[in-house]
């Protein structure tokens, strides 16, 4: 099942502290390579904690991890991630002659993948 | 600095840069031998990994093409670079003092190159916004003392600024704020229930892309026009709560509206900066208020000050004719990536190779990159040269500007054996000089 969803790239404190100990580090990957979903969205795409999605636009593709939240912190049909590699992935480098790249609130396709 | 045993001292007031926020009320334990802060007092979540995790590792001062080189090396292979170049860019800048900022600046006019910074990809809008609206300023200091309704808007303080909250703007006491907390009305505007919502006394749901729409709206009923009650459905926001708002913001004695990247960074940019600081001058009609951009990295309002009050222009400045012109859009650093123009980049404390969009990242694979950092990222791992060089603020002194532009000097903790960034700068802008005059002389008696 695909789904259209928008996704949020921002930051979080985990991404922050992660990010002093070093980005090539495991840490910091792993925080950056994890979108927080609407637990119920996650119900409805058969997800739970860990699973792997497939995020793709007209842009690219990032294969991330997903974590499940409460709906009354994240509403349904949103996706937040932590900035970083994957999330860039996403982005398009058109800037509408501002000089910044629609870095959040953009429309993503969520499909579940098998990845070990 | 006092010494507290043979191995030990303690550096007081010293500032952690990590974010803008840039706290100097930081007491530091310094283990001398380690080379490492054991201990920061007073310091957040993020404060206390950025002292803990900056140490001196034991790689070399630069690498080119990956091997080992000394800094002397690199420095000549860096200037090769850019001597050669035809559009050589430098980006960057928000990680490392002014003084290694005004280096960048010189460089780039050196060469007639193209500088920008990562406001551009932060609060590069902002700072276009600002030219058309203006902007009703304060600093942190005044906000403590007399703001009593603070709104923040599309950020997320609790986990980018964790101190925000707690030494500037919602639990201090101030001289007109008696009583701290009590004494403020809190919102908190975003598009998801963030860590930050539970400090907000009233929060606002806001549909994604509807913050422009939601902020004219506010400014139609300060200004006392109607508005249909349809405004819930398109900004999720009831009108009823807006009129309540409203009425707050008009009679209260000192209003703030802190903003961040989700007006910034979504659908359209400078026109939702645009319209909350419209919204502050607006409300200047009843009462006094302001509006400040939530700046993310330790020293990017320095690289905004410096590189305007060297070039006129706070980002996205290009001297290729000579003389400094800015143009977001066309000299701003993803557009010369992604358009593929430059052919040379000098990256300067920052990690575009990790959070610019692919597009971008896949041309400054192409074309030879020199980075300056204290860290290993995804820049330098592509970079053709690469230094490691001291960490501001932990080893090296220099001047910071505060997220409300408010200078501050650095108190560093331990030396490092790897050079600031202001001593590379300064030595490659002298041989970047001698090979330019070379180049440029040569090229005059040509044509003579």
């Amino acid at each position: 099942m695909v789904e259209t969803m928008i996704l949020i790239p921002g930051r979080s404190n985990k991404q922050g502290t992660s990010l002093n100990a070093g980005k090539l580090k495991h840490e910091y990957r792993e925080v950056t390579s994890t979108v927080e979903m609407n637990q119920d969205d996650m119900a409805r795409l058969c997800l739970k904690d860990g699973d792997a999605v497939r995020l793709s636009n007209t842009v690219g593709e990032a294969v991330v991890r997903c974590k499940g939240k409460k709906p009354s912190d994240l509403p349904s049909g949103m996706l937040f991630i932590a900035y970083g590699p994957p999330s860039s992935q996403l982005m398009g480098g058109d800037t509408a002659g501002s000089g910044m790249p629609i870095s959040k609130n953009f429309e993503v396709q969520v499909e579940r993948v098998d990845v070990p | 600095m006092s010494e507290i045993g043979q191995n030990l001292r303690v550096v007081e007031h010293a500032t952690c840069t990590f974010c803008g926020c840039v706290c100097d009320d930081m007491d530091l334990t310094v283990d001398l031998d380690a080379k490492r802060i054991t201990k920061a007092k007073n310091a957040c979540t993020l404060g206390r990994a950025w002292f803990a995790e900056h140490t001196i590792e034991d790689k070399p001062p630069a690498r080119i093409d990956g091997k080992p080189a000394t800094t002397a090396e690199a420095i000549e292979a860096a200037a090769q670079i850019l001597a050669g170049a035809r559009l050589p860019i430098i980006y960057g800048l928000s990680d490392t003092t002014c003084e290694a900022q005004r280096q960048a600046v010189a460089i780039a006019d050196l060469m007639h190159g193209n500088i920008d910074t990562t406001t551009s990809v932060c609060h590069g809008p902002s700072g276009i916004a600002f030219q058309g609206v203006g902007e009703s300023t304060a600093t942190l200091g005044e906000i403590k003392n007399r703001a009593d309704l603070v709104i923040y808007w599309g950020g997320n303080p609790a986990e980018s600024h964790p101190r925000h909250f707690t030494r500037y703007a919602v639990t201090p006491k101030g001289m007109y704020i008696p009583n701290g907390r009590k004494d403020r009305y809190v919102v908190l505007a975003d598009v998801r229930r963030t860590p930050s919502a539970p400090v907000a006394d009233l929060f606002l749901l806001v549909k994604p892309g509807r913050d422009f729409e939601l902020l004219w709206a506010l400014r139609a009923l300060v200004k006392g026009r109607k508005i249909d009650p349809s405004i819930e459905e398109s900004t999720g926001i009831p009108l009823a709560t807006l009129e309540t708002l409203v009425e707050r913001m008009k009679s209260c004695r000192y209003g703030v509206l802190f903003f961040g990247m989700g007006l910034t960074m979504t659908r359209g940019r400078h026109f939702n900066s645009g319209a909350i600081l419209a919204l502050a001058t607006d409300l200047n009609e009843y009462t006094h208020f302001v509006a400040k951009p939530v700046r993310g990295h330790g020293n990017v309002t320095g690289a905004d000050n410096v590189v305007s009050w060297q070039t006129g222009y706070p980002f996205g400045v290009n001297f290729s004719r000579g003389y400094p012109r800015f143009n977001p859009g066309e000299f701003t650093t993803v557009d010369l990536l992604s358009r593929g123009e430059a052919d040379a980049a000098l990256i300067i404390a920052s990690d575009p190779g990790s959070n610019f969009p692919k597009r971008a990242i896949e041309h400054l694979k192409r074309i030879p990159v020199i980075v300056l950092d204290a860290k290993d990222t995804d820049t330098t791992e592509l970079a053709r040269v690469a230094f490691r060089t001291a960490t501001y603020g932990i080893n090296t002194t220099g001047t910071v500007y505060r997220m409300d532009d408010v200078p501050i000097t650095l108190r560093p903790a331990f030396d490092s054996p790897f050079p600031g960034d202001e001593e590379v700068l300064t030595a490659l802008k002298d041989r970047l000089r001698v090979l330019l005059n070379e180049k440029r002389g040569g090229a005059l008696r040509k044509a003579a």
